[in-house]
């Protein structure tokens, strides 16, 4: 693996709100094939400096950037760069499930048939519902709606929607936030199996979660980063003092 | 020592259970009113009309002899009016919906346009009628024909259509058109794979009622001349017609008690088309609810 390549390179980074800073001159690499995770306290510009990553700001009015971020070494906000391509290869999963008001097997197969993508769409969507781990549960009741399952059911099919398109990176915005822990102890048993295929940045103000399912940790303060560094590193010798006041919760 | 409480009601909330158990009543009230109110109108008109629908009714033209009058031409000219309005006002109004509400930037100009939108349904119906009068019957020369009439009568009922379809669309969570998005969908393939079909329920009521505003509206109509007496029916939308409406009207200016009970059975066949429309507005919430 080249280390010295990150897929995905911000790099003085700043987005704004109007006016206002929410991520102020980040400069972060994620790096191919490992997991990144981005803590901090609530509000501190880890989501939007997370939904930058695959253009989803875009949606936002009043949002704009300054710095640059590198898809394998060219610019993801170029004048060129169509951002439904951008999204086609950087996936997302969200903080609270989202599954369409479809059947299971529709949630999963909608994305690869809008974008053509080749071979047996039933395959399709049992490869990726294997992968998010879902298929023993749902294999027999895949025309059932998505919406009669659990919650953590429903975070797990959102993620096999994200898995069929077979992205390069997955960006996950607080999967677990509103699961209970036998969901979040699963969904995270599965980033361990994902990682091994696909890139992962996840974004979670567990510190807990950050530390067990991570390889990079990136802190976020206030829109600046603090401190990024392999995770055992800030967890246990964290070079900044912000960085161990948060990792040994005496705030946020 | 404080004496302990005991769980008699003390004198406050005896008064504010008063005040909502008076407010209960004053709504069950209001609401009663309405419907009797609603109720005495009908029994008049049907007690008045009833005799009068039957198959003979609904099959001939209007006459002088009230035994002989009918309500063919008026009917037959109500669905040639509705139908070319609903061909012009919910393509154009559902768009127009789409449009404001996920494609344009949300500056002063859509939100000037979206207010005056708000103010046109409020514009009254015969204001309507002189501009269909002055733009399509004169300026377009398309005379008194259906076609002239459905398209007052489109203006009229675009604002209705384009505020319920927008407030429908807007009930749509934004969280399923971002997990569309990042699913790398087009705007287009995000609106009518999942916006669209999600808020259709709304729009399709919106529509139903707005066209049972349509099929009830009489003073456009008088106003670019629609015609009171037609012994013949629509061929084509450059035809001049009649409408329910405008046959009522003209049932009651006659001084003839008889033809009044003739407009009474024209107001039955009208609440009859009304009612129908209403049940498959209804139903199709229904069904939208259940899916």
């Amino acid at each position: 693996m080249n280390e010295a390549m990150p897929i995905l390179n911000a790099v003085d980074l700043s987005i704004a709100y109007g006016s206002d800073d929410a991520v102020k001159k980040v400069s972060l690499p994620i790096l191919e094939k490992k997991i990144t995770a981005i803590i901090g306290p609530s509000g501190c510009g880890k989501s939007t400096l997370l939904r930058s990553l695959n253009r989803m700001n875009d949606f936002i009015d009043g949002v704009s950037h300054r710095g640059q971020i590198l898809y394998r070494g060219s610019d993801l906000y170029a004048e060129e760069v169509d951002p439904v391509e951008a999204r086609l290869r950087i996936g997302m999963v969200f903080q609270k499930a989202n599954p369409f008001p479809k059947s299971i097997f529709r949630n999963v197969a909608w994305g690869p048939s809008i974008n053509h993508l080749p071979g047996d769409p039933r395959a399709r969507v049992e490869t990726a519902l294997k992968q998010a781990a879902l298929w023993d549960e749902v294999s027999d009741r895949l025309d059932d709606s998505a919406l009669n399952l659990s919650g953590g059911q429903q975070q797990r099919l959102c993620i096999a929607r994200a898995l069929a398109m077979e992205p390069e990176i997955i960006l996950m915005d607080e999967p677990c936030s509103a699961l209970d822990p036998v969901s979040t102890a699963r969904i995270e048993d599965l980033l361990f199996e994902l990682k091994k295929k696909f890139t992962i940045v996840i974004v979670t103000h567990n510190m807990q979660q950050a530390a067990r399912v991570s390889d990079y940790t990136a802190f976020l303060e206030n829109g600046v980063l603090i401190e990024y560094g392999e995770t055992d590193q800030v967890f246990t010798r964290p070079r900044e003092p912000r960085t161990e006041e948060y990792v040994t919760g005496r705030f946020g | 020592m404080q004496p302990v409480k005991d769980l008699t009601t003390s004198h406050r909330l005896r008064q504010r259970q008063a005040k909502a158990t008076f407010f209960k009543y004053f709504c069950i009230a209001v609401t009663a009113s309405a419907v009797m109110i609603l109720g005495i109108l009908l029994y008049q008109i049907i007690s008045d009309g009833y005799r009068w629908v039957d198959w003979q009714f609904m099959t001939s033209y209007p006459s002088r002899f009230p035994e002989k009058a009918g309500i063919l031409s008026a009917f037959v000219g109500t669905l040639w009016l509705v139908s070319l309005t609903a061909l012009l006002a919910i393509p154009t109004g559902v768009l127009a919906a789409i449009y404001l509400e996920e494609y344009a930037p949300k500056n002063r100009w859509t939100q000037f346009i979206e207010v005056n939108i708000a103010n046109l349904a409020g514009v009254p119906s015969i204001v309507f009628g002189i501009l269909g009068l002055a733009l399509f019957v004169r300026f377009m020369g398309l005379n008194r024909s259906v076609i002239a009439g459905a398209m007052t009568m489109s203006l009229l009922i675009l604002p209705v259509i384009i505020i319920a379809a927008k407030e429908a669309i807007r009930a749509i969570p934004n969280s399923l058109r971002q997990a569309a998005f990042a699913l790398g969908a087009t705007r287009w393939q995000v609106v009518s794979a999942h916006v669209l079909p999600a808020a259709m329920p709304g729009i399709l009521t919106g529509i139903i009622l707005a066209l049972s505003r349509a099929i009830g509206e009489t003073a456009p109509l008088i106003m670019i001349g629609a015609l009171t007496y037609v012994a013949f029916l629509p061929e084509s939308p450059m035809d001049e017609f009649t409408a329910l409406p405008i046959q009522i009207f003209n049932w009651t200016a006659r001084p003839q008690e008889t033809f009044h009970e003739l407009a009474a059975g024209g107001i039955i066949v009208l609440l009859g088309v009304l009612l129908v429309m209403n049940a498959l507005a209804v139903y199709i919430r229904y069904r939208g609810s259940k899916s």
